[in-house]
């Protein structure tokens, strides 16, 4: 039999992202990452960069999914994504050199609030340029 | 009476202002179309954001959060939402009057202008810009409703200013805009409504806590809002705007047709009196 599945609905600033009935969404959230089936008890959680997998019943779906949060309610899983992206549409030699950048200042070390800026940022081209390069072309 | 002259050329400078009113509003058709497109395709976002973050805010019931309580500053900043361009009728004089007539002081208002209209208008009336964003109108990102929103949150952080609000215009459809002024910050929890039988069986959990969901979630909050104001701005500035040049042209329309009307009378008029002058110096020359 088939598995339970909830409707998953990532919606981005410019348009709704993705819209489907699902069997399973992991994504990573600042408190670790998490699998969310049907069924979940409501919850709203905030984003962390991190892949983000979609089950469907046909197959799998990966994206980079860098900022928002996730309202969860009885049957609907609704991502409020500020950034999320699909593989194929990564501009990877600009996380190349967000990298770099972002590096740059962390090994310059001058603390601050520039620090913490400059990891978020390292973190985001790190989550991008893994999903870019492991799901090229699927 | 106008001589003949007189009339043409008015009619011919009318005629060539038609024309320019008629290619703006041309122009102004097809921006209005993408920038439609735009706000519509982005519309859920800021729903549920709102949707959302009222929801949050009715269920934490008494947080003493800093993004929910007046900090006790008397200033206030207004970032006011207008076009680079004028010739869009009252389109950027009223989102100004929200703020002049709003009961905003000039002495304890600080501008964050995105909207070179309004910037003149309110430096003009005494009011104090703290910063200027015009160029971020005419193709609003995300990322610059970000940085607008980081400052502002940062000033009131700071304690300098106590209440964030954005005048801007909303878009209900081609013909209708609505020019608002929003509060942003301290944020105003709607008087929270019935909840549903279901909804009290099932509570809403937050992870992290409360508190701190809500320290990433109302940035966030106003990013999103802000940067829904500029898109909902973008689009009512190209419906004024092709409203006013519609009006203009058609305006013209009228003029050049009052005009012709008298540039024929006036040509009829010296045609009548060439032959009334000919006949008497015939009648003249027959005694």
């Amino acid at each position: 039999m088939a598995e339970k599945t909830f409707r998953l609905e990532i919606i981005s600033p410019d348009k709704v992202f993705y819209t489907n009935d699902v069997v399973m969404a992991e994504y990573n959230t600042v408190e670790g990452e998490v699998g969310i089936y049907a069924e979940h008890i409501p919850m709203t959680q905030i984003i962390a960069p991190g892949r983000l997998i979609i089950t469907e019943e046909e197959g799998q779906k990966t994206a980079a999914l860098l900022s928002g949060f996730v309202e969860i309610t009885k049957n609907q899983v609704t991502i409020l994504a500020e950034a999320v992206e699909w593989p194929q549409n990564i501009d990877v030699s600009r996380a190349e050199e967000a990298r770099i950048r972002a590096e740059r200042i962390l090994s310059s070390d001058q603390g601050g609030m520039d620090l913490k800026r400059a990891e978020n940022a390292l973190l985001r081209a790190l989550t991008r340029l893994d999903v870019a390069e492991k799901y090229k072309g699927r | 009476m106008a001589s003949m002259r007189d009339i043409k050329r008015r009619k011919d400078s009318i005629q060539s202002t038609q024309q320019i009113t008629r290619a703006m509003k041309l122009v102004s058709t097809v921006k209005l179309q993408r920038a439609r497109a735009r706000a519509e395709s982005s519309k859920p976002y800021f729903d549920k954001m709102y949707a959302t973050m009222q929801s949050i805010l009715s269920k934490s019931g008494n947080i003493d959060h800093p993004y929910l309580v007046h900090n006790g500053s008397d200033k206030k900043a207004v970032l006011v939402v207008t076009s680079n361009r004028g010739l869009a009728g009252g389109y950027n004089s009223n989102v100004v009057k929200l703020v002049t007539e709003g009961g905003f002081s000039a002495e304890d208002t600080e501008v964050y202008g995105i909207g070179k209209k309004g910037v003149e208008a309110l430096t003009r009336r005494g009011y104090h810009v703290v910063a200027d964003y015009s160029d971020v109108i005419n193709e609003p990102l995300f990322s610059d409703a970000a940085a607008i929103g980081k400052q502002v949150l940062d000033a009131y952080a700071a304690g300098e200013i106590g209440e964030i609000y954005m005048a801007c215009t909303s878009f209900k459809n081609t013909v209708v805009h609505i020019p608002k002024m929003v509060k942003l910050l301290p944020v105003e929890v709607e008087s929270a409504g019935e909840v549903s039988e279901e909804e009290k069986n099932t509570p809403m959990n937050y992870e992290p806590e409360p508190e701190e969901s809500l320290d990433m979630i109302i940035p966030k909050y106003i990013n999103s809002t802000i940067f829904g104001a500029f898109i909902e701005a973008a689009a009512s500035e190209n419906g004024a705007r092709m409203q006013a040049m519609d009006a203009a042209t058609s305006n013209a329309e009228d003029m050049i047709a009052t005009l012709s009307l008298a540039y024929n009378r006036a040509r009829q008029g010296a045609i009548t009196q060439e032959l009334t002058e000919i006949i008497s110096g015939a009648e003249a020359l027959n005694e």
